[in-house]
C-alpha cells in the first residue's frame, strides 16, 4: 500500500524543516571554527568568512607535547575508551537486572527498581569527596578504569531502566512458547526476548554511551593528564582563564560530536529494523 | 642581597646535604635562622601556629612533587615547563609533575583533593586564603615567606595571601585591572587620555565621545561573576570607600561603598556604559574593545596584547594602557587579581614545595618570564630585560599601579559573601532595586556569614 | 532450570500446592538474586560507601573537606534548606525547567520519531542529522547557545538585525525570564533527539497488524495515532518522562557554562543552587541534605508518573 503522494511531500518537508533546526547551529559551528575571531565577532556578520583558515583543526591534529591540543587528541581516545567499556560492562550486566526486575516475580522487586533508579537520581556533585577518597585508596585517580567504574554506577540504572520496560512489552506467550520447547530461562532471554527488543536495546547502547561520553563532572575531578582526561574536560581546556576562542570549543565539540555520531549510523539501521516486520512473528 | 634560591641555610646536618650552596652563609644569618628554627620547633612542639619549610631538611632521597596549575593564564604553559626544568635541574633529587586544569576547576579540584592529599603545591585565587587557612586546607607558611626579603616585595602584593595576619601562600602572579582606551576614538572626540585620569574627567569624556557617535563608550564586565565584583572593588576604592572596617563588620553600604555602585549605575542610566554589561564577563569586553565598539573600559593585564594584535584586533595600535581613574579624593586602587601559590596541609613533600615555591617566586625567575604576569619584587620594574619582555607602556603604569591596589574581603565565607553582593548588584544595576537597599541587604549577609 | 512445578510431589493436595508454591517462589528468588547481583555490584560496590557518607554527612554541620568530628544537628540541615527562599526559588525554576523542557521534548520528539519511522528518501541522513545535537558536549553546547544570544556579536542578533526584526542589538540574557527560556531551548535543541529514538524504539514495538486492522476498518490516521499508537507508546513515554525529570532537576552543566546561574540568579536550578552550597561555599553538611532533597523530589515526580500511566502488564513500576 503506497503511502499517497500529499503524505510523502508532508514528511519530507517536515524532515528538511527539522535537519534545519538541528543542521543549522552545526554549520555556524563548522563556520566558526574555520573563521579567525576578528570575523566571528564583526557586527555586522558576515555570513561567509572573507579568511578561510584550517589553522585550529591543523593544530589539533598536529600538535606535540603537552598542550591543549595534542591532549584533545589523546582525550577524544580515552573518552572512546571509557564510553565503549561502560557501555559494555553495564549493558552485560544490566541485562539480566532488568529481566530479573521485568519478568520474575519477587517481594524485593519494586523497591529495588526505586533504589536502582535513586542512584541516578542523586547529583553526583553530593558523592564526589567520599569517592575521591575510594579511588585514592584504590589507585584509581586518573586512570580509564576508574571512570569506567564509576561511569558504570550510573549507566547500569539506566539500562536496567529502560530495558526492563522494554522487555515488558514482549508479550508473555512468546517466552512461555520457548519454555514449553525445552528452553531455560536464559536461554529463552537470549533466543526470544533479546532479538525482539534489540532496537531497544541498541538505542540503550547507543544513549548508555552518550550518557558517558558527555559527563563531565567526575571527569574533571578524577582525571589529572592525558592517561585518562576526556573530550569534554579537553574541550574546556580549551578556554583560558579570561578568555575564549570559540572557534576553537566550536571544532572541538565538532570532532568530539563525530564519534558518537558514527556509532548512531551504525546503529540506526538496527534500531529501526524492527519496523518493518513488526513485532509478533506469528 | 641578591635574592638567590639557592640560599637557604639550614642548621645542622641538612646544610651538609645542600652541597650546591655556592654561597656562604653569614653568620647574623645563621644565628637569626637558627633561631627561626628553634622557635618553630618549639611552637610546633607546643602545638602552634605556623610551619616552617625552611628549616626542614630536604630529603636526599629521590622526592616528587604533585603540583596544581592553571592552564593558560598569567605564566603560559610553557612558561611552567621552562621554571620547572630549571628547578628540576637545580635539585636533582625532586622530580616536579604539574597538573594544568581550567580556573573554574581550581577551587574544586582544592577543595576535593585536600582530604587525600593529592597535591603539594596549589596555585589559588587572593580571594582564598582566608577559606583553605581557616578550613586547614593550606599550611600557614608565614615563617617561610618572611625568610624572604619581603620588604622588597610590593606591599600589594604581599597581602594577597595574607589571613589574620598570617600568610597562607605565596604571591606569584600578579595581575591588576588597568584602564584601556581607544586613542583613535578619543581623539575623534576632541578627548585626550589625560581626561581619563579622574572619574569625572573620564564621565565628561564618555560623553563627548558617545556624542561624536560611539553608541556606549563604555562597557563593565558586570555579569553575575566575580568579575563585577573587581569593577566595584575599583571604584569603591576611587571612591574612598571599604568594604570592611577594622573590626570586620561591613561597610560597603555606605560611603564610598554606595558611591561607587551609584557610579557603575549611572553609566547604565546615562547611555554611556553598554546595556549588554551586565550579561558580560571580561572576554566580552575585551572582545567588544577589539571590534571598536567602545572607547574604554577597566581590564586585567590580558586585554593589552590582544587590542595590540592585528589578527585578532581591529583597533591594533590604537590601544593606550593607563592608569585607573581617581576618584575625588585622589585615590586610584586597582582591584588585586593576584594569585599566591599556597602548600596543601596534607602535602607529602612541604619542604620540596617550599623549595619549589620560593624558586618560582623568586626575581631571577620571574624576571625571565615576565610577560603578562609582571613580577612581585619592585626591583624588577627597572630591569631592562623586564621592560623589553613585558613592553614599555605595561611596566610603566604597573610600576605605579601595582603597589596600590584594593584587596576584596579575606574572610573564610568569601565565596558565598561574593555571590550575594554580585546578585545584588545586579539587582541593582538591572533596576529590580535601589542601590543601597541593595548593599544593605549584601552588608547583612556579610555580617552574618563571612565568618560562620 | 524449567519450571516444572506440575510435577507431582509428596503430601496432600493442597498442603503440596502451597509447598510447591513456597518453592517455587524461592527458585524465583534465588534466581532473581543471582541475575541481580552483578547489577547490584557493578552500581553499588563503589559508590555505596559515597551515597551512605553523604547522607550521614547530612546530618552533621560540617564546613570543610576532611573527615572528623563535627557538631551534629540532626535534621536542621533539611529544614534551613527547606525554610530558605532561595532554595524554593531554585526548586520552583527548576520544577518549570522540567516540566516545560520535558513537555516539549516529549512532543516534539514524538514528531521526530514518527518522521524517523516513516518512509523518506536517504532515511540515514536524516538520522544520522537527528543525532547530532545529542552527541554535541554539553559545554560546548552550552558556549554555542551563549554565543548565539551574545548582545554584541551574537548570531541572533544578526539575524534579526539582517532580516530588519530590530535596529540595534539587544542583550537577550540581561532578562530572567528570556535566559531561563534560552537555557530551555539549549536543552531541548539537544535532548529532543534522545526522545525521537527511544520513542523510535518503542515505535517498533506496535504492531504493524493493528494499523492494518485499523485501516480495512475505516479509521483515520489520525484516530489510529490517538487510538493505537500513544497507548502502545505508553511504556515509553513513561521510560522518556522519568529519564528526562532525572535528567532535568539534576540540570547544571549547560546552566554554568550559559549563564552561570544569572542573570540575578535568575537561571539557577537546584543543582547549581547544591553545588555552590557544597562546593563553592563548602557546607558540605547542608549540600548533602540538598542533594538528598533532590532525590526525594525526583522520586515523588516518578512515582506520580508511574502510577498515572500505570498500565499492568505493559509499564514497570507501581
Amino acid at each position: 500500500m503506497r503511502p499517497s503522494r500529499r503524505y510523502r511531500i508532508f514528511i519530507h518537508v517536515a524532515a528538511v524543516f527539522v535537519s534545519l533546526i538541528f543542521l543549522g547551529p552545526f554549520a555556524w559551528m563548522l563556520i566558526a571554527s574555520i573563521s579567525s575571531q576578528k570575523e566571528l565577532l564583526a557586527v555586522p556578520l558576515d555570513w561567509i568568512p572573507n579568511h578561510i583558515s584550517f589553522e585550529r583543526y591543523h593544530e589539533i591534529f598536529t600538535a606535540h607535547g603537552d598542550n591543549p591540543f595534542a591532549n584533545f587528541r589523546s582525550a577524544l581516545l580515552n573518552s572512546i575508551i571509557v564510553a565503549s567499556s561502560a557501555v559494555a560492562i553495564s549493558v552485560t550486566v544490566g541485562i539480566y537486572g532488568a529481566y530479573a526486575l521485568a519478568r520474575l516475580r519477587f517481594r524485593a522487586q519494586r523497591p529495588l527498581l526505586l533504589v536502582f533508579l535513586s542512584t541516578y537520581m542523586v547529583p553526583p556533585i553530593a558523592l564526589v569527596i567520599p569517592l575521591y577518597l575510594i579511588m585514592v585508596n584504590l589507585n584509581l585517580l586518573d586512570t580509564r578504569i576508574g571512570l569506567v567504574i564509576v561511569y558504570c554506577t550510573f549507566t547500569t540504572p539506566f539500562v536496567i531502566w529502560i530495558m526492563g520496560n522494554f522487555f515488558r512489552t514482549i508479550p508473555h506467550e512468546l517466552e512461555d512458547a520457548a519454555r514449553v520447547d525445552g528452553c531455560t530461562r536464559v536461554g529463552a532471554l537470549f533466543r526470544v526476548i533479546l532479538p525482539l527488543a534489540r532496537p531497544g536495546l541498541l538505542a540503550t547502547m547507543l544513549f548508555a554511551f552518550l550518557v558517558a561520553w558527555d559527563e563531565f563532572l567526575y571527569a574533571l575531578i578524577f582525571t589529572s593528564t592525558t592517561a585518562s582526561k576526556t573530550a569534554p574536560v579537553a574541550i574546556a581546556e580549551f578556554a583560558g582563564r579570561f578568555t575564549t576562542d570559540f572557534g576553537l570549543q566550536a571544532a572541538g565539540g565538532i570532532l568530539a560530536a563525530l564519534p558518537p555520531v558514527l556509532i548512531a549510523l551504525v546503529f540506526q539501521r538496527y534500531i529501526v529494523s524492527g519496523l518493518s516486520s513488526g513485532a509478533v512473528k506469528g | 642581597m641578591r635574592e638567590d634560591p639557592d640560599l637557604r641555610g639550614e642548621s645542622g646536618d641538612a646544610g651538609e646535604a645542600r652541597d650546591k650552596a655556592k654561597l656562604p652563609i653569614s653568620r647574623r644569618e645563621f644565628v637569626s635562622v637558627s633561631a627561626a628554627a628553634g622557635a618553630a620547633f618549639y611552637l610546633a612542639a607546643c602545638g602552634g601556629s605556623s610551619s616552617s619549610n625552611t628549616t626542614t631538611a630536604l630529603s636526599k632521597e629521590p622526592v616528587t612533587i604533585n603540583n596544581l596549575f592553571m592552564q593558560q593564564a598569567g605564566y603560559s604553559p610553557q612558561d611552567l615547563a621552562g621554571m620547572t626544568k630549571a628547578f628540576e635541574k637545580q635539585y636533582s633529587n625532586i622530580t616536579v609533575k604539574n597538573t594544568l586544569v581550567p580556573y573554574d576547576a581550581l577551587h574544586d579540584k582544592i577543595v576535593a583533593s585536600a582530604p587525600a592529599g593529592t597535591y603539594d603545591v596549589l596555585l589559588g585565587d587572593c580571594i582564598w586564603p582566608a577559606e583553605f587557612g581557616s578550613k586547614g586546607i593550606v599550611q600557614d607558611i608565614t615563617n617561610d615567606v618572611n625568610s624572604l626579603d619581603v620588604s622588597k616585595i610590593f606591599p600589594g602584593a604581599i597581602v594577597m595571601a595574607k589571613y589574620q595576619d598570617k600568610y597562607y601562600g605565596q604571591p606569584w602572579i600578579l595581575d591588576t585591572k588597568y584602564l584601556y582606551y581607544n586613542q583613535q576614538m578619543c581623539s575623534q572626540a576632541g578627548v585626550s587620555g589625560s581626561d581619563f585620569k579622574t572619574l569625572d574627567g573620564m564621565v565628561a569624556a564618555l560623553k563627548k565621545i558617545k556624542q561624536s557617535g560611539v553608541q556606549y563608550p563604555w562597557i563593565g564586565s558586570w555579569a553575575q561573576a566575580e568579575a563585577v565584583i573587581c569593577d566595584y572593588a575599583q571604584f569603591l576604592g576611587a571612591y574612598d570607600g571599604q568594604f570592611l572596617d577594622s573590626s570586620g563588620k561591613a561597610v560597603f553600604n555606605t560611603g564610598g561603598g554606595v558611591k561607587a555602585l551609584e557610579f557603575m549605575k549611572m553609566l547604565l542610566d546615562d547611555g554611556l556604559a553598554n546595556p549588554a554589561s551586565t550579561s558580560s564577563l571580561e572576554d566580552d569586553v575585551l572582545k567588544s574593545f577589539t571590534e571598536g565598539q567602545n572607547a574604554a573600559n577597566l581590564n586585567w593585564t590580558f586585554q593589552l596584547a590582544t587590542a595590540n594584535d592585528p589578527s585578532q584586533s581591529k583597533v591594533a595600535g590604537q590601544t593606550v594602557i593607563a592608569h585607573t581613574p581617581a576618584g575625588p579624593s585622589g585615590k586610584a586602587p586597582g582591584c588585586n587579581g593576584g594569585q599566591p601559590v599556597m602548600i596543601s596541609r596534607t602535602a607529602n613533600h612541604p619542604a620540596e614545595a617550599w623549595a619549589f615555591i620560593k624558586f618560582i617566586s623568586s626575581a631571577a625567575v620571574q624576571n625571565q618570564y615576565a610577560t603578562v604576569s609582571l613580577p612581585i619584587w619592585a626591583a624588577s620594574y627597572s630591569d631592562p630585560r623586564v621592560i623589553k619582555q613585558a613592553g614599555k607602556d605595561l611596566v610603566d603604569v604597573a610600576k605605579t599601579q601595582l603597589p596600590d591596589m584594593i584587596l576584596r574581603p579575606q574572610v573564610p565565607n568569601y565565596n558565598a559573601c561574593s555571590t550575594k553582593l554580585q546578585v545584588e548588584i545586579q539587582n541593582a544595576l538591572l533596576g529590580k532595586s535601589s542601590v543601597q537597599d541593595a548593599l544593605n541587604s549584601a552588608a547583612d549577609f556579610f555580617d552574618s556569614n563571612a565568618n560562620a | 532450570m524449567a519450571g516444572r512445578a506440575e510435577t507431582a510431589a509428596p503430601g496432600g493436595p493442597v498442603g503440596t500446592r502451597r509447598r510447591l508454591a513456597w518453592r517455587a517462589r524461592t527458585r524465583e528468588l534465588r534466581f532473581a538474586a543471582l541475575l541481580l547481583i552483578p547489577s547490584i555490584i557493578v552500581v553499588f560496590g563503589i559508590v555505596i560507601y559515597p551515597i551512605l557518607r553523604t547522607l550521614y554527612t547530612s546530618f552533621y554541620d560540617v564546613n570543610s573537606p576532611f573527615p572528623g568530628s563535627y557538631p551534629f544537628v540532626g535534621f536542621d540541615n533539611y529544614t534551613q534548606a527547606l525554610g530558605n527562599p532561595d532554595f524554593w526559588s531554585a526548586v520552583r525554576r527548576t520544577a518549570y525547567f522540567t516540566v516545560v523542557s520535558t513537555g516539549l521534548e516529549l512532543v516534539l520528539g514524538l514528531g521526530i520519531a514518527l518522521l524517523l519511522a516513516a518512509p523518506l528518501k536517504a532515511r540515514w541522513l536524516f538520522r544520522s542529522i537527528v543525532v547530532l545535537p545529542w552527541a554535541l558536549p554539553t559545554i560546548v553546547n552550552g558556549a554555542l547557545w551563549r554565543y548565539i544570544f551574545n548582545a554584541q556579536y551574537g548570531v541572533l542578533n544578526a539575524i534579526f538585525t539582517q532580516i530588519g526584526l530590530q535596529n540595534h542589538y539587544h542583550a537577550w540574557l540581561n532578562s530572567q525570564t528570556f535566559a531561563l527560556h534560552a537555557v530551555i531551548f539549549a536543552d531541548v535543541w539537544k535532548n529532543t533527539s534522545l526522545v525521537a529514538f527511544l520513542l523510535l524504539a518503542g515505535l517498533t514495538t506496535i504492531p504493524r497488524e493493528l494499523y492494518e486492522a485499523a485501516k480495512v476498518d475505516g479509521v483515520s490516521a489520525w484516530h489510529a495515532f490517538l487510538r493505537i499508537t500513544l497507548p502502545m507508546l505508553k511504556p515509553a513515554i513513561v521510560v522518556v518522562l522519568v529519564l528526562r525529570t532525572i535528567e532535568a532537576f539534576k540540570v547544571f552543566d549547560i546552566i554554568y557554562v550559559m549563564t552561570r546561574g544569572g542573570p540575578a540568579n535568575g537561571t539557577q536550578s537546584v543543582a547549581l543552587y547544591t553545588y555552590q552550597q557544597a562546593f563553592s561555599n563548602e557546607l558540605f553538611g547542608y549540600g548533602a541534605a540538598l542533594a538528598y532533597l533532590i532525590v526525594v523530589f525526583i522520586a515523588a515526580f516518578a512515582i506520580v508518573y508511574m502510577r498515572a500511566i500505570r498500565s499492568e502488564d505493559t509499564a514497570m513500576g507501581w
